[in-house]
């Protein structure tokens, strides 16, 4: 009789029924749909199911479902085709007042999905859909900022009365301030290190009217520029995304420079690149007090002077036409907390010209309102006559409606905001407005969907059948203990799938390479224990002394082999990038089931079935 | 009980190792000649440009294509059929991306320059479409040449640390020698493996990248196996020289090592001709790979070892060991 302990047991049972559950949502295959939302001043109600299930029917569109659900719209379909196709004229004839989003609808049950369930998801080589990298123009963002602190001196010098000759840019990112004395480098240099502490400054030649002042912009200012520069450009990215209608885009920062964007079932490049390269950009207007909104937007009589504006949250405002400082003007934007209560608010910094200009306005208007309009521009490409005619579609609405308490120049506070999380919404969204540093795309994948289903249809079947293929060999050549290896081995997958669905991986044609290699080790696993009893049993163990020994003496050559790849899975996934990650989250995760699977759970199952026994003749190995 | 091989037979492969080391030194020497020239043929994953893939609406040849293409300026284009007689794919150097671009359109076009992009796939799509040979694209990819450099630099510095990371693992956990022999037996591997991509003339890919880092991930398994048993017979015996001990472990071992190699094989062999275009590259490679890793364990690394000068004293456990030893599983 062997003793194997009953936690063990306990604990392998516990964590194969764990990971069959999360392993479950991969069994309910995403279906193609169409998630379609209402802009303002539009419903997703019955009457407009009804439109739909028209305008599909109209057009021999055949759905399998139309679903509602927190008011959108969901409608199935049987496959990408027919999804498509739907998407375009659902689009057509929806227009403005509806957004139509690609979607891979999930079916996995509600209670499954509660206890958070969800299947894994698809890679884009294996799904389809779009993958654009970007980089920021790391030098076009640091001309810029040398630009901005030629201003700055100039101004301050002007400020402080310092006579300067000159302010310019010179080579290799250095500025130089041309002086007429000594005395006033001296001065100079007191003020640009006092206000501007992003530069560093040297002295340069000296002597008779030319004093030259050399100034640099500090490596700590230039990489903060950059991320800076990166954040900036994934906000609005984020925010212009949801245009392009997919449900699950992904956009992230990659390195210190680069942006990834992901947009499964996307296939119109074009249209994308227009979505994401929109420009945006802010206005800061005078409120019109003069005036009740909710008035003029329903009669529609707008002051001469005015113009009328929504709010994001939906309430009108009007505002003077006249423009106080735009989003180029904008140096930085971040949320913080005010220091005199604690309060989440936003400070904003803006260039000279900016600040004259606000400064100008707010000494006349203490007490008064003052708001940030957001203003979009999206280019749009229409064929008329057979022409491609470029255009461009301005969307426009209010982010912000202030006080202004006291008169202000280049830096003042947004304070009074309801949480922290509308501090760095509108934190995000005037960073976002500010003029963006220039970006381009330097990687760009499409792949059809059909290719990716051809690619997930075909790599099931093979990794089953060859799954299969060994299975039968090891039946057949280990009988008993063969079929404990075909159960371990099907336990492994499901292990593994669990933990891939729990972290959220996605999974790639590099992914399931990595699954190919565990498989692998994991049979070797078993065909070393097997091959251990049956030496025990040559040497003349009794069956359950060779079952005891052949796992034991396994162990050691298991651990050493596992622990080395383990090691240099490790090793890739720190120094991999992109898909050699991917590869090396699988295959280190994959050596962890298949020990577990191979060892623990294939041990507890010998002992299972052989080790209750009082006496054991033989075993079938 | 069915058995493989007769557990009693003894292979002297210490023996059969004087042929094949030389064996491996040769493949090793014709390796490298063919990653020298011709040299592996990277994809654009590692050098940048574009790859178009298209679905013509009727049969086209490859030709027909190419002749399009030269003349519209696209001088040195890869065209080749693929799949099917409808399937086409083409691939453009990264300087392929300024033919076809209007001079006073690429001008007018900095101030947004991502909506106005257009990729040379796209623009090879128009072309080929405006010249009656209608299509739909399948997949285009684009690289810029920057990425593909660094995400080249990237396979090698995670290979390299790969590598140095096993040999100290091994070298701490069982003996120096075997730190060596592993990394030997690994850049073998590696090495013979590359050297069969070019020699073939297989276009270097990221996945044939997944396919040689699992190869080597196999090979590094497959080794340490048979060193764990080489330092079990050394410690437990204690009449037989180095040579009969290493053969005998590799003897024992056998068994375990084909059949392992053989099923690995047999589901590659499947995903070779059921997985379709994008998975045949992958599975060749990795066929290849465990066939050579599987005979350098046995006849390149295992013998190294001797060659090495390993001893049974060298082996033997300090007391910590011994105690630690009792205390596993």
């Amino acid at each position: 009789m062997m003793n194997y302990p009953k936690w063990k047991y306990a604990l392998v049972v516990l964590v194969m029924l764990v990971a069959a559950f999360y392993a479950a949502p991969n069994l309910y295959p995403e279906d193609p749909a169409i998630q379609i939302s209402a802009n303002r001043g539009s419903v997703v109600d019955e009457a407009f199911r009804e439109r739909v299930h028209g305008i599909l029917e109209s057009r021999q569109l055949p759905f399998t479902r139309l679903e509602m659900a927190d008011g959108r719209l969901m409608a199935h379909f049987a496959n990408t085709d027919v999804q498509l196709r739907a998407s375009e004229v659902l689009r057509e004839e929806l227009g403005e007042d509806y957004t139509s989003a690609l979607n891979l609808a999930s079916t996995v049950p509600g209670w499954l999905a509660a206890l958070g369930g969800k299947s894994m998801v698809m890679g884009l080589d294996l799904q389809g859909g779009i993958h654009f990298t970007m980089e920021v123009d790391q030098r076009a963002t640091q001309e810029r900022m040398e630009n901005r602190f030629v201003e700055d001196i100039r101004v301050l010098l002007r400020e402080r009365r310092i006579r300067y000759k000159g302010v310019s840019r010179g080579a290799q990112g250095s500025l130089s301030v041309v002086l007429r004395s000594s005395e006033d480098r001296e001065a100079a240099l007191n003020a640009i290190s006092s206000q501007l502490p992003e530069l560093v400054l040297t002295g340069g030649a000296g002597g008779g009217e030319d004093w030259v002042l050399e100034a640099r912009i500090s490596e700590a200012a230039l990489r903060e520029a950059a991320l800076n520069a990166v954040e900036q450009n994934l906000s609005t990215l984020r925010n212009r995304v949801d245009e392009l209608g997919t449900s699950e885009p992904v956009i992230q920062r990659q390195g210190e420079s680069r942006i990834v964007v992901q947009l499964p079932g996307v296939q119109d490049t074009a249209a994308a690149k227009r979505i994401l390269g929109a420009t945006a950009t802010l206005e800061y207007r005078a409120v019109d007090e003069s005036v009740n909104p909710l008035e003029v937007a329903e009669t529609g009589r707008v002051p001469p002077q005015s113009e009328l504006f929504y709010h994001r949250q939906g309430y009108p405002v009007v505002l003077s036409k006249r423009i106080i400082a735009s989003g180029d003007q904008l140096v930085s934007a971040a949320s913080g907390f005010a220091p005199d209560d604690g309060s989440p608010m936003v400070s904003v910094r803006l260039n000279s010209a900016g600040a004259r200009r606000m400064l100008d306005f707010t000494n006349e208007n203490v007490g008064k309102g003052m708001a940030v309009v957001f203003v979009e521009r999206v280019p749009e490409v229409r064929t008329v006559n057979g022409e491609q005619v470029r255009s461009s579609r301005i969307k426009r609405e209010v982010i912000s409606v202030a006080t202004v308490r006291e008169p202000f120049g280049r830096t003042f506070q947004t304070s009074g905001l309801d949480s922290a999380q509308e501090a760095s919404e509108l934190a995000l969204l005037l960073k976002a407005g500010a003029l963006a540093a220039p970006i381009d795309i330097v990687e760009e994948r499409v792949i059809g969907p059909s290719l990716g289903q051809e690619n997930i249809d075909r790599g099931v079947k093979a990794i089953v059948l060859g799954l299969l293929c060994i299975m039968a060999f090891v039946a057949i050549y280990y009988r008993a203990f063969g079929l404990i290896t075909c159960v371990t081995l099907v336990l492994n997958l499901v292990l593994l799938l669990a933990i891939l669905s729990i972290i959220g991986a996605t999974l790639t044609m590099p992914g399931i390479a990595g699954i190919m290699l565990t498989l692998g080790m994991a049979v070797d696993a078993n065909v070393l224990i097997c091959e251990r009893i049956r030496s025990e049993l040559r040497l003349g163990n009794t069956p359950l002394g060779a079952i005891k020994g052949g796992y034991d003496k396994a162990w050691t050559s298991i651990l050493d082999a596992n622990l080395t790849t383990l090691l240099a899975g490790i090793a890739l996934f720190s120094f991999g990038s992109g898909p050699i990650r991917g590869f090396a989250v699988t295959m280190c995760i994959g050596i962890l089931t298949s020990m577990f699977t191979a060892v623990t759970v294939s041990e507890a199952i010998a002992a299972f079935v052989y080790g209750r026994r009082r006496k054991l003749k033989s075993i079938s190995i | 009980m069915f058995e493989l091989f007769n557990p009693k037979w003894r292979i002297p492969f210490i023996g059969i190792s004087r042929v094949t080391l030389v064996v491996s030194a040769v493949a090793m020497v014709v390796a490298l000649v063919a990653l020298f020239k011709p040299g592996l043929d990277f994809a654009l994953d590692f050098t940048g440009g574009t790859v178009v893939e298209l679905q013509f609406q009727s049969e086209t040849n490859a030709e027909a294509v190419q002749s399009v293409l030269e003349e519209a300026g696209y001088s040195g284009t890869q065209v080749q059929s693929f799949g099917s007689t409808r399937d086409i794919l083409i691939r453009l150097r990264p300087d392929h991306d300024q033919v076809g671009v209007d001079p006073a359109e690429a001008a007018a076009s900095t101030e947004n320059s991502i909506a106005q992009r257009v990729n040379a796939g796209e623009r090879v799509h128009q072309l080929l479409a405006s010249k009656g040979m209608p299509a739909t694209v399948k997949r285009n990819e684009s690289v810029g040449p920057q990425i593909g450099k660094e995400l080249a630099e990237d396979g090698v510095v995670g290979i390299v640390f790969v590598l140095a990371g096993i040999m100290i693992y091994v070298a701490f956990r069982y003996e120096w020698r075997f730190g060596i022999a592993a990394l030997a037996g690994e850049v073998h591997d590696t090495v013979l493996t590359a050297g069969f991509i070019a020699l073939v003339g297989m276009e270097f890919d990221l996945q044939a990248l997944a396919a040689l880092l699992t190869v080597a991930g196999y090979s590094i398994n497959d080794k340490i196996v048979i060193f764990d048993r080489i330092r079990e017979m050394f410690r437990t015996t204690s009449k037989m020289t180095p040579a009969e001990t290493i053969d005998a472990a590799c003897s024992d071992t056998l068994s375990r090592t084909v059949i392992t190699g053989v099923t690995t094989i047999m589901a590659l062999t499947v995903m070779y001709f059921l997985g379709g275009e994008t998975l045949r590259g992958f599975s060749l490679v990795l066929i290849v790979g465990i066939l050579i890793g599987t005979y350098s364990s046995v006849l390149f690394a295992s013998p190294l070892l001797l060659h090495l000068g390993v001893t049974k004293q060298d082996l033997m456990p300090k007391m910590r060991d011994e105690t630690e030893l009792a205390r596993r599983p």
